[in-house]
C-alpha cells in the first residue's frame, strides 16, 4: 500500500467517524466538534489531492469562520443535552430505507465509474494558487461574481432580518 | 557532504529543527513573562521582580516549578473531554504555527543547504491563517466545558472577538500579496529586499527598485492592531478581563493546564511579531543599505558591550548564581561578539537572524509597552472599532493597492 493510500483511509476513516459521531453525540458542542474533525479531515484529502489552496481555505473557512459561529451560538444559547427520543414512524418506515437507497446508488454510481475516474495528481504536484486564481478571474468570473452577489444578498436579508424589531 | 546527511538529511533536520525550536520558543516564552513584569513595573514606578536570583532572573524558573507542584483540582460539573482537550488545543496551535515562520534566508551547514525555519511551503501565510482560525476553539471549549459563568462569558467574549477581527487581519494583508504577487513568506520578504534601498524597500515605506512605491502603513496599523485582538491582549484583553470575569475562560484551571493557556498566549504573541516583522519590516532584512559593509558589525558592537555590562554587574553579587553564571554569560556573550568580529563568514550568516531577532524584540517590546500603557475596551467599543472602523479601513487598503498596482501596469 502506498504512503498516499494509507494517508487516504486515515483520513477518510476520521471524516466518516467525524460524521457518525456528529450525529450520535447528545451534546451539541460535541456535535460541533466533531464537525470540525470532519472539516479538518476534508482539508486533509483536498491537499493529498493537490489542491493546497483549497484546503486551507477549508480550514480557514468552514474550520475555521462557519464552525466558530456554529460553536459561538451554541454556547450563547446554552444549549444543554438532547434528550434521546425513540424513531418516529416516518423515519423507520421512510427514512431508513431512502437512506439507504441513496447510499446505494451513490455507490453503484462509484463503482460503476471508478475505471475511468481522472487519477489526482498522483506525483503530489500541487496546483499553484496563481493557476488557480487565474482561473477564477477569467474563466469562471461570471460563476464568481454571482456567488459574491449571493453572499452580499444573504448578508443583506440578515441585517434586514436584525432590524425588524426596532421598527 | 556526509553521505548519511545526503540521504537521510529530509527526515533528521526537520527533527534537530523542531527540537531546537521548542527548546528556544518555550524558553523565549518564559523570560518573555519576566521581561514583561519588569518593563510594566518600570512603567509604573516599581521594580517588578527583583528577589530571585539578580534582577528576577530565575523568576521564570520559580514560576515553571511552581506550575509543575501546584495541585490540579477538577471543579466539579465539568465537561470533561472539553475541558482537557483546550489546553493541549491552545498549545499544539500556537506552537504549530511558528512553523512556517522563516527566520532567515537560506543556510547551508555542513554542505546542507536547508530553509531557515521548519517548513517553507508556498502558500505558509494561509497555512499560518489557517492554523489562527483553529486556536479560538482552545479558548472557546475552556470557557463552555469549565461549567462556570466567568469562564462562559469569558468563552464568548473571546470567540466573538475572533470572529469579528480575524476578518480585518486577513484583509489587511491583502494589501503586501498583492503587491509581492506570492503567499510565502520567504518570498514576500525577498520582494522588499531592494539592495541598496535598505529599509525604505520595507512594506511599512514600500519603495521597490525602481523608486516608485506605496506605503503599507495602513495594512500595517490593521494588521497589527486586529493581531493584538486575535491574541487577546490588552487592550482587547475582554476574554480574561480580571477585573469583570475573575481570570476569564482559564478561571478553572491551575497548575500546568493553566500553564499551557499562558504558554500558548506568548508563544502567539511571539508568532504575531514574526509575522508582522516579516510582512511590513522586511524580514530578515538589515535596515541599513547593502552597500554600507561596515553596519555588519552591529551585532558585534551590541554584543560586546551587554557581556561587559552582564559580567560586572554579575560579580557585584553574593549569590553564586550572580557570581559564577552572570560573568560567565557575560564573558560568553563578550567572546562571541569579539569572534564575530573577528570571522567574516559567521558574521555574514549571522546578519539575517540579528536583525529578525531585533526586530521581533521590539514587536514583543511594543506589545508590552501597549499593555502598561493603554485601558481595556468597553464590550461595544470592541465591536464596533471592529466592524466599523477596522474592517472599512482594511478594505479600502485593499482597494487602494490594486488601484495603485493598475495605474502601475497600464499608466
Amino acid at each position: 500500500m502506498s504512503a498516499a493510500l494509507l494517508i487516504f483511509f486515515v483520513l477518510a476513516g476520521l471524516a466518516v467517524f467525524g460524521a457518525v459521531a456528529l450525529i450520535l453525540q447528545s451534546h451539541p458542542i460535541h456535535s460541533a466538534l466533531s464537525l470540525i474533525l470532519v472539516m479538518l479531515s476534508l482539508a486533509g484529502l483536498y491537499l493529498l489531492m493537490g489542491a493546497e489552496f483549497v484546503a486551507a481555505v477549508q480550514i480557514i473557512v468552514y474550520g475555521g469562520a462557519v464552525m466558530v459561529l456554529f460553536v459561538f451560538v451554541i454556547m450563547l444559547l446554552n444549549a444543554g443535552e438532547e434528550e434521546r427520543t425513540n424513531f418516529s414512524k416516518l423515519a423507520t418506515f421512510a427514512g431508513v430505507p431512502l437512506a439507504l437507497a441513496l447510499g446505494g446508488v451513490i455507490a453503484a454510481a462509484i463503482a460503476r465509474s471508478s475505471g475511468h475516474l481522472p487519477a489526482p495528481a498522483a506525483n503530489g504536484a500541487l496546483t499553484p494558487t496563481r493557476e488557480l486564481s487565474k482561473l477564477l478571474f477569467s474563466e469562471f468570473v461570471y460563476p464568481f461574481e454571482l456567488t459574491s452577489f449571493l453572499i452580499l444578498v444573504a448578508i443583506l436579508g440578515a441585517l434586514v432580518l436584525a432590524q425588524r424589531e426596532r421598527n | 557532504m556526509n553521505p548519511i546527511l545526503a540521504q537521510y538529511g529530509f527526515l533528521i533536520v526537520p527533527i534537530i529543527k523542531v527540537i531546537l525550536l521548542v527548546f528556544i520558543v518555550l524558553t523565549a516564552d518564559a523570560y518573555l513573562t519576566w521581561l514583561e513584569r519588569k518593563v510594566i513595573g518600570h512603567i509604573q514606578a516599581r521594580w517588578g521582580p527583583y528577589r530571585v536570583g539578580p534582577h528576577g532572573l530565575l523568576q521564570p524558573l520559580a514560576d515553571g516549578a511552581k506550575f509543575i507542584l501546584k495541585e490540579d483540582p477538577l471543579p466539579d460539573g465539568v465537561d470533561k473531554k472539553a475541558y482537557f482537550f483546550a489546553p493541549f488545543l491552545t498549545l499544539m496551535l500556537s506552537l504549530t504555527s511558528l512553523a512556517v515562520i522563516p527566520f532567515g534566508p537560506d543556510v547551508t551547514i555542513l554542505g546542507y543547504k536547508t530553509n531557515f525555519g521548519i517548513a517553507d511551503i508556498n502558500i505558509s501565510l494561509l497555512a499560518l491563517f489557517a492554523i489562527t482560525a483553529l486556536s479560538v476553539y482552545g479558548i472557546a471549549l475552556a470557557g463552555w466545558g469549565s461549567n462556570n459563568k466567568y469562564s462562559l462569558l469569558g468563552g464568548l467574549r473571546s470567540s466573538a472577538q475572533m470572529i469579528s477581527y480575524e476578518l480585518s487581519m486577513t484583509l489587511s494583508v491583502v494589501g503586501v500579496l498583492l503587491m509581492a504577487g506570492t503567499l510565502s513568506l520567504k518570498e514576500i520578504v525577498e520582494m522588499q529586499n531592494t539592495g541598496n534601498l535598505g529599509f525604505l524597500g520595507w512594506n511599512i515605506i514600500g519603495f521597490s527598485k525602481d523608486g516608485f512605491g506605496l506605503t503599507q502603513i495602513i495594512g500595517c496599523l490593521c494588521f497589527f492592531i486586529s493581531a493584538i485582538a486575535e491574541t487577546n491582549r490588552v487592550p482587547f484583553d475582554l476574554p480574561e478581563a480580571e477585573s469583570e470575569l475573575v481570570a476569564g475562560y482559564h478561571t478553572e484551571y491551575a497548575s500546568m493546564k493553566f500553564a499551557m493557556f499562558f504558554i500558548g498566549e506568548y508563544t502567539a504573541m511571539i508568532t504575531v511579531s514574526c509575522l508582522s516583522t516579516i510582512l511590513f519590516f522586511g524580514g530578515w532584512l538589515s535596515p541599513f543599505p547593502a552597500s554600507w559593509t561596515l553596519t555588519h558589525y552591529f551585532p558585534s558592537i551590541i554584543l560586546v558591550p551587554l557581556g561587559l555590562w552582564v559580567f560586572f554587574d554579575g560579580i557585584r553579587y553574593e549569590t553564586i548564581f550572580g557570581r559564577i553564571v552572570l560573568p560567565a554569560v557575560g564573558g560568553l556573550l563578550t567572546l562571541a561578539g569579539i569572534g564575530l568580529f573577528a570571522s567574516h563568514t559567521v558574521n555574514e550568516a549571522i546578519q539575517g537572524p540579528f536583525w529578525f531577532f531585533v526586530k521581533v524584540f521590539a514587536a514583543l517590546f511594543f506589545y508590552i509597552w501597549m499593555r502598561g500603557t493603554l485601558p481595556r475596551f468597553r464590550y461595544d467599543q470592541l465591536m464596533d472599532f471592529g466592524w466599523k472602523v477596522l474592517l472599512p479601513v482594511s478594505i479600502a487598503n485593499v482597494v487602494l493597492t490594486s488601484t495603485y498596482l493598475l495605474w502601475r501596469m497600464h499608466g
